[in-house]
C-alpha cells in the first residue's frame, strides 16, 4: 500500500482525500473547516484526524495540495481592445485558475489606477497589442501601473516589441515583472499557455506564503496550483476516456462552468465570430451561486422565474433569500426551502450554461440564410459533470440540470439532452492533483467514478 | 523594416469567400502582413482588428450590391477609435445594379475613402496603390520623428 495525501484549501473547508496509489483505490475523504486566520494548519490537522479515524492511515507517502483559500488567486486583466487582447488575457486568467476581480481595456485612466490600488490584486496580466502590432497603449500602461509601487507581480504577456520598455518601467519601480509570449502574438490567436506558466509559477513562489499558507508547507510536498486548475486538470484528463464533457461547480458565491471540447460548429455554413475559444475552457459567473449570490440568480432571471421553477409563492421565496442573505451556512430544512433552493440551483446552472456556451444567430443575406456562431458549440457534449458539495446532496441533481438544459433559448449552444454524472464523493480536485505525479492512477480512478 | 500591416475583409452580410481568398493570396504574396477578417465582417470587427494590429491601412472588398450601406460612417468611426488618417480602399462590385463607376468613386471618396476599385480590379493594381501609399506615410512618419 502507498497511501497519498490529497488536500484542498478551499474558502470555507479544508477538504482531505486519501488514496493508495497501488491499488488505485479511494481509502477516505474528511473535511474539516478552513483556519486562514489564525494557522491554516490547524484546519488541516482536524481533517488529518478524522481521516486516520476513518482509514486507519497513519503515515502518507507523499502529501500534495491546491487552494482557493483566501480569497483564491486574484488576478487584474488588462488588454487594449476589450473583445480581443482584454478577453485574451481574462481568459488566460481564468484557465489559470484565477479568480479575475477586474478586466480593463484601452488605457488605464487615474480612476482605474486608483481602483487597482484598493484592489490590491495577487497578480496583475498586463496585455496589449499583437507582435508587430499596437505599442503606444501597453507601454502607457506600464509606466502608469509603475506609478503605483505596488506589490504585486505584474506578468507581461503583450506585445513583444514591448517587452523592453514595459520591463524598465516597471522594474524601475522596484516591481517585479515576469515576461512571457503574447497572449495574442497575430491577430485572432490564442496563446494562453506560456502566459498560465507563468502565472502557476508566481502562485507557487509568491502567493503561498503571501496568503499564510506555507505553515501547512512543511506539512506537505507542495501546494501545486489553484484549485480550478487542479479540477481543469482533472476533466481534461477525464475527457480523454470519455470524450467531450462539461462540468459545472455551483457554490455559495461563484458558479464555475468548464468545457473540455473544440466547440465547432455543427450546422453547415456557418461563420464563426470572435476570439478562438481554448478546448479546455473555464468560466465563472461571479454573481451566480447559492448563498452569497443568491440574489444574483434573481437579478439574472427574474423573481418570476425563481417563484415558477420552486412551486412556491412568493412570500416563501422571499424568506429563503433573505434568510440565506444573513446566514450562508444555512441549510434547507422544510419542504419549501428545498424547493426554492432547487430552484436556485437550477436557475443557477441555466445561466451558467448559457453564458459559457457560445450562441448562433441567423443572417439573411441576399446569397440566402447564413449562420453566424460566436463563441463553443457545445449542443453535441453528451456528459455535464456536477460538482460542489450541496447541490449534489439534494437527490435532485440530474432533474435540476434537465430542467436546466430544457429552458435554454433556441440561440445558445449549450447541450440540450447531456447526461448527468454526479462529483458524490468530491475527488475532482484531488484526482487533479494526484495526476500531477500518478496519471494512471487518477485515470482509473475516475474511469470508476464517473461512468 | 517591419511588415506594413493592413486589415482585410468583406463587409456587411456578404458571404463571397473565394475572392478574398484570391486577394489574402495576393497582398501576402506582394509582402504585406495581411490581416484577414474574411466574410460577413462588421465596421467594428474592421477598426478593432486595425487598432490591436497597427494597421494602416482597412481594406474593403463587397460583392452583393449592398456596399455603400455598409460602408456608411466608416471614417467617422475610424476617427472616433483613434485611427486618424488610416487608409480606406473599399472594391467590387459596391453598389447596385449598372451605375458609371465616375459616380460611385466620387460617392464613396466622400464618405472618406482614400481609393474605390471598381468590378474586374486585377489585385496588382490595388497593391500598386497601397505600396504607393504606404510610402507616402512612412516618408511622413520619418519626416516627423
Amino acid at each position: 500500500m502507498k497511501p497519498i495525501l490529497l488536500i484542498d484549501f478551499g474558502s470555507t473547508y479544508t477538504k482531505a482525500t486519501c488514496v493508495d496509489v497501488d491499488s488505485a483505490q479511494l481509502l477516505g475523504t474528511a473535511q474539516s473547516y478552513t483556519t486562514v486566520e489564525e494557522d491554516i494548519s490547524i484546519g488541516l490537522e482536524n481533517a488529518l484526524g478524522q481521516l486516520r479515524e476513518e482509514t486507519g492511515v497513519r503515515e502518507f507517502a507523499q502529501r500534495f495540495a491546491c487552494s482557493s483559500a483566501a480569497g483564491g488567486l486574484r488576478m487584474i486583466a488588462s488588454g487594449l481592445v476589450p473583445s480581443l487582447t482584454a478577453e485574451a488575457a481574462k481568459r488566460a486568467a481564468l484557465g489559470a485558475g484565477a479568480k479575475v476581480i477586474r478586466t480593463y481595456s484601452y488605457e488605464l485612466t487615474e480612476d482605474d489606477l486608483e481602483e487597482i490600488r484598493t484592489l490590491k490584486p495577487d497578480i496583475l496580466l498586463l496585455c496589449g497589442g499583437t507582435d508587430g502590432g499596437n505599442r503606444d497603449c501597453i507601454e502607457r500602461n506600464a509606466k502608469a501601473i509603475a506609478s503605483l509601487k505596488g506589490g504585486f507581480p505584474v506578468v507581461l504577456a503583450g506585445n513583444r516589441a514591448s517587452a523592453g520598455a514595459c520591463r524598465r518601467a516597471l522594474e524601475g519601480a522596484g516591481m517585479e515583472v515576469i515576461a512571457c509570449e503574447n497572449v495574442m502574438p497575430s491577430f485572432n490567436t490564442l496563446n494562453v499557455e506560456p502566459c498560465q506558466k507563468a502565472i502557476r509559477e508566481v502562485f507557487l513562489r509568491r502567493i503561498i506564503s503571501a496568503k499564510g499558507l506555507s505553515q501547512a508547507q512543511e506539512l506537505i510536498s507542495g501546494i501545486l496550483m489553484p484549485t480550478p486548475a487542479a479540477v481543469l486538470t482533472a476533466l481534461t484528463l477525464l475527457s480523454q476516456d470519455l470524450g467531450e464533457l462539461m462540468a459545472v461547480d455551483l457554490g455559495g458565491a461563484t458558479t464555475d462552468v468548464y468545457s473540455i471540447a473544440k466547440g465547432t460548429p455543427t450546422r453547415a455554413g456557418t461563420v464563426m465570430r470572435g476570439l478562438p475559444e481554448p478546448f479546455a475552457k473555464r468560466t465563472v459567473e461571479g454573481d451566480i451561486g447559492m448563498r452569497y449570490s443568491a440574489h444574483g440568480v434573481v437579478d439574472a432571471v427574474g423573481l418570476e422565474r425563481v417563484v415558477e421553477v420552486s412551486g412556491q409563492d412568493e412570500a416563501a421565496v422571499e424568506a429563503w433569500l433573505a434568510r440565506v442573505k444573513d446566514e450562508p451556512g444555512v441549510l434547507a430544512a422544510t419542504q419549501a426551502e428545498r424547493d426554492v433552493d432547487f430552484a436556485l440551483a437550477s436557475l443557477a446552472i441555466e445561466t451558467g450554461l448559457l453564458r459559457h456556451s457560445g450562441k448562433i444567430e441567423e443572417v439573411f443575406t441576399p446569397m440566402g440564410m447564413a449562420y453566424q456562431q460566436t463563441g463553443k458549440d457545445l449542443t453535441q457534449v453528451e456528459r455535464i459533470l456536477l460538482t460542489g458539495g450541496a447541490l449534489i446532496r439534494t437527490g435532485r441533481a440530474e432533474e435540476m440540470t434537465a430542467r436546466a438544459m430544457s429552458a435554454l433559448p433556441p440561440d445558445s449552444l449549450a447541450p440540450r439532452g447531456a447526461r448527468v454524472l454526479l462529483d458524490r464523493r468530491y475527488i475532482l480536485s484531488a484526482m487533479g492533483l494526484l495526476s500531477q505525479n500518478y496519471e494512471q492512477v487518477a485515470r482509473e480512478m475516475m474511469g470508476r467514478e464517473f461512468q | 523594416m517591419p511588415k506594413r500591416t493592413m486589415v482585410l475583409g468583406v463587409i456587411g452580410a456578404d458571404v463571397h469567400a473565394v475572392g478574398n481568398q484570391i486577394l489574402n493570396f495576393a497582398f501576402t504574396e506582394a509582402g504585406f502582413n495581411v490581416v484577414n477578417l474574411g466574410v460577413m465582417v462588421s465596421q467594428e470587427e474592421f477598426i478593432e482588428a486595425a487598432i490591436e494590429t497597427d494597421a494602416k491601412a482597412i481594406v474593403i472588398s463587397s460583392l452583393y450590391g449592398h456596399g455603400e450601406l455598409d460602408c456608411r460612417g466608416m471614417r467617422e468611426k475610424c476617427d472616433e477609435a483613434g485611427l486618424k488618417g488610416i487608409l480606406l480602399y473599399v472594391g467590387g462590385n459596391i453598389v447596385v445594379g449598372k451605375q458609371p463607376f465616375e459616380e460611385v468613386e466620387k460617392r464613396f471618396k466622400a464618405m472618406g475613402f482614400d481609393k474605390v476599385f471598381g468590378p474586374g480590379t486585377p489585385p496588382e493594381t490595388t497593391i500598386a496603390a497601397l505600396k504607393k501609399d504606404f510610402e507616402a506615410i512612412e516618408a511622413k512618419g520619418s519626416g516627423q520623428a
